[in-house]
């Protein structure tokens, strides 16, 4: 890498280096002016007698300013100058941090940028010093992924002792509680959308709208017929899997980038139906006052008991508090979460889960083999949706108050990065990344809306970093002589090419 | 056991299948040889029902099989290893077998398993190896031996020799071989290695731009001029 550079510094026929950077930041800052002068230089603001625009060009300049500035320094680190790049974002940062601003998200994304190329520039000075290629690099990274794979034998069982074990700590408080909740309903999201993503290879941009149809079936069940949680939760699961048979049987004869955009448009068109239906589903104003859970229908968990209810912390014979709600609605999501996982685990090795896996692997193969692909697709679709279905009644009566607002695009994205980013297919994957993309947010909050910023910015880097998700890598279901772990057969693998 | 009348297929306007007619009897080896793009491929794939044919007939055992989906076409008893293999790459030699017995009766896998092991030695030792880390002759074995999972009475091959060292063909054309006169399996093949897969074959077809020009047996077409002069001299026209 570094006897490459210094040829082609020394060469006369290649152009310098200052020279292709400062093109390229030029360039960068050409394309910004282009779209930040419509979206950010104009914006209409309410005056006497009507609308006016306003112009922001301060903010333009900077924007663009920045945006050259960034590609000029990213240019020059893609050509070898990583130590002056690392330098230069690290006086970039402070200085970005104090230096007055226009606005404060220019700021922000100043601060990022630098965090950001200085980031990479490190990440890249490292591996001239390694002497390792990207190659070999990446190989040891899918080895160290085997690892964790290997380790889930161990760590698997850990970990769920672990959540076990955790709302009985001492340190458990209502917010730990309430990020833990958040995280497992995540991972069951993920677990059930892994089905359809990472075993079947289908993109779906549309999860959301399962979600939403569980979570809105348990509320209207509820509203209108007053039937308690545990008799809606069955429901709102084989609702969500009639949903998705549904919508399926349209979509599944689509493929790749037209299966993902139709799935997009129907878990908008659910979002926009629940927006609009506004006698049955109370529309923007959404359905608030849904039942909590009651303990296995045996007790409830309210301070003083009405009528002949009887109350939690009587039955078992504790002082009331109201953590206990939180900490039975914990165990609530994490059995689910399990079950979803185990489920998965089960059906990999069962012909059903084989064929998914094929129809992902090798379309054509899978058809030439007589795999009937739209009854496969189907399975999958509608067993997905039904796990979505359970997220959504578990999310309904944890919250209390549902509306459309909770089931945008947003969500849909944030459910795909997890499996995405774990590495399709992968079980643990999306824990791990539940716990980096959810997590970590959550414990920022502080940082109000720029935590979207960081977790965009956080996104670019493990895309950077591991292009096929933190562990992609695929465990065998079965092994015929003595198990081999998957590090071993990546080592053996790697060997023989 | 497998007729074909005046089948054409088209792929949207372009018509890549002109009219063609074949039988293959019960119990042969039939080979189809002819240029890169003359529609070999695309008749295999036909039989399996993808793309469907627009007009003409095909019976298998003396059902008709046309427009049928192909997931029913193959559990009437065909399998295939398609074009360039298209076996699993992620998964391991075991789980790839055991997709090709996907749609077979569960009771006869050991057996098969079996009977594929004895033809290909080299899968059993490789059972736990993920696909896409075998050679490219293992693979073919993989992809051959992936398609007798399911215990077919006809087996379609598209160019079984595709790539693969001399010797290796040598191999998996004895295995073929094999498969038909141990098993009884009928066997029709697309190939462009003509003079061995002639030599093979009880009979031949010669298919140029989407239409049947010659047909005889292995020995005929092998003797032909045409037919030496296009496919085996070294291409001489
Ligand atoms: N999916 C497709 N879409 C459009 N045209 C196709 C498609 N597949 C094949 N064709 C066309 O149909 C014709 C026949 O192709 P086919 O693959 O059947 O040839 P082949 O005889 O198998 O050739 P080869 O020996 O190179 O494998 C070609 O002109 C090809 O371009
Ligand atoms: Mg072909």
């Amino acid at each position: 890498m570094s006897a490459q550079v210094s040829a082609s510094r020394g060469s006369v026929s290649a152009p310098p280096i200052m020279a292709i950077a400062l093109h390229d930041g030029f360039l960068g800052g050409a394309v910004a002016l282009l779209f930040t002068l419509p979206l950010v230089g104009f914006r209409t603001v309410e005056a006497l007698g009507g609308l006016s625009i306003e112009t922001r060009l301060i903010e333009v300049a900077v924007s663009v300013v920045l945006v050259a500035l960034g590609r000029f320094a990213l240019s020059l680190n893609r050509q070898g100058l990583s130590l002056p790049v690392l330098a230069g974002a690290l006086i970039g940062l402070p200085v970005s941090a104090l230096l007055p601003f226009p606005t404060m998200a220019l700021q922000l994304i100043s601060v990022v940028g630098c965090v950001v190329i200085g980031i990479m520039a490190g990440l890249r000075l490292y591996a001239q010093r390694s002497h390792l290629t990207q190659t070999e690099r990446t190989q040891r990274w899918d080895r160290f992924a085997a690892h964790i794979q290997d380790a889930t034998f161990w760590l698997g069982p850990v970990a769920i002792g672990f959540a076990i074990l955790l709302p009985l700590m001492p340190f458990a408080d209502r917010r730990l509680l309430d990020i833990g909740i958040l995280i497992l309903t995540y991972i069951m999201l993920g677990w059930g959308l892994n089905i359809i993503v990472g075993l079947a290879g289908l993109l779906d941009l549309g999860y959301v709208a399962f979600y939403a149809v569980g979570a809105y079936s348990y509320a209207l069940l509820a509203f209108y017929f007053d039937m308690s949680f545990w008799l809606c939760l069955p429901l709102a699961g084989l609702l969500s899997a009639v949903a998705g048979l549904l919508l399926g049987f349209p979509v599944l004869r689509l493929r790749g980038d037209y299966f993902a955009i139709v799935t997009l448009g129907f878990g908008e068109i659910i979002r926009v139906i629940l927006l609009n239906w506004y006698q049955f589903t109370g529309g923007p104003d959404g359905i608030s006052g849904i039942p909590r859970p009651s303990f296995f229908g045996l007790a409830e968990f309210t301070r003083r008991p009405r009528g002949d209810e009887v109350a939690f912390h009587h039955m078992f014979d504790l002082d009331f508090s109201t953590l206990h709600r939180m900490i039975f609605l914990y165990y609530l999501i994490l059995v689910l979460a399990l079950v979803v996982n185990f489920f998965t685990i089960r059906i990999r090795r069962m012909p059903l889960g084989r064929a998914w896996e094929a129809l992902r692997e090798d379309d054509i193969a899978c058809a030439s083999l007589g795999i009937n692909r739209v009854s496969i697709k189907l399975a999958a679709f509608s067993i997905s949706a039904m796990w979505g279905g359970f997220a959504g009644a578990f999310f309904a009566t944890r919250q209390g108050f549902i509306s459309p607002e909770s089931f945008t695009f947003l969500e849909s994205a944030i459910i795909l990065s997890i499996v995405v980013l774990g590495g399709m297919g992968s079980q643990v994957g999306v824990v791990v990344a539940a716990l980096v993309l959810i997590g970590l947010p959550e414990w920022f909050r502080e940082l109000e809306q720029y935590r979207m910023l960081a977790f965009g910015a956080g996104m670019v880097l493990i895309m950077l970093w591991r292009p096929r998700g933190l562990l992609a890598h695929r465990d065998p279901t079965i092994f015929l002589h003595k198990r081999k772990s998957a590090h071993q057969q990546l080592v053996e693998a790697q060997a023989r090419q | 056991m497998l007729k074909i009348t005046d089948v054409h297929t088209y792929y949207g306007a372009i018509e890549a299948l002109k009219g063609v007619d074949i039988d293959v009897h019960q119990g042969e080896i039939v080979t189809l040889i002819g240029a890169n793009g003359a529609g070999k491929t695309t008749l295999l794939m036909t039989v399996c029902g993808r793309p469907p044919a627009r007009f003409g007939h095909i019976w298998f055992d003396g059902v008709e099989i046309t427009r049928r989906p192909t997931f029913e076409i193959i559990r009437l008893g065909i399998a295939q290893s398609p074009e360039g293999r298209r076996i699993f790459p992620r998964m391991t030699v075991f789980e790839n077998l055991q997709l090709g017995a996907l749609t077979a009766d569960k009771s006869g896998f050991a057996d098969s398993l079996e009977r594929v092991y004895t033809l290909f030695p080299i899968l059993k030792q490789r059972a736990d190896q993920r696909g896409g880390t075998l050679s490219g002759g293992e693979q073919q074995m993989l992809s051959i031996g992936r398609a007798l999972m399911s215990r077919p009475r006809l087996l379609l091959l598209d160019e079984p020799s595709l790539g693969l060292a001399p010797m290796i063909v040598k191999q998996i054309f004895r295995v073929v071989e094999e498969i038909n006169r141990d098993s009884g399996v009928t066997i029709f093949m697309v190939e462009q290695n003509a003079h061995l897969s002639l030599k093979l074959a009880h009979r031949g077809y010669v298919m140029v731009n989407g239409r049947i020009e010659l047909t005889g047996t292995g020995a005929e077409l092998l003797a032909n001029e045409e037919v030496r002069a296009a496919y085996l001299e070294g291409g001489r026209h």
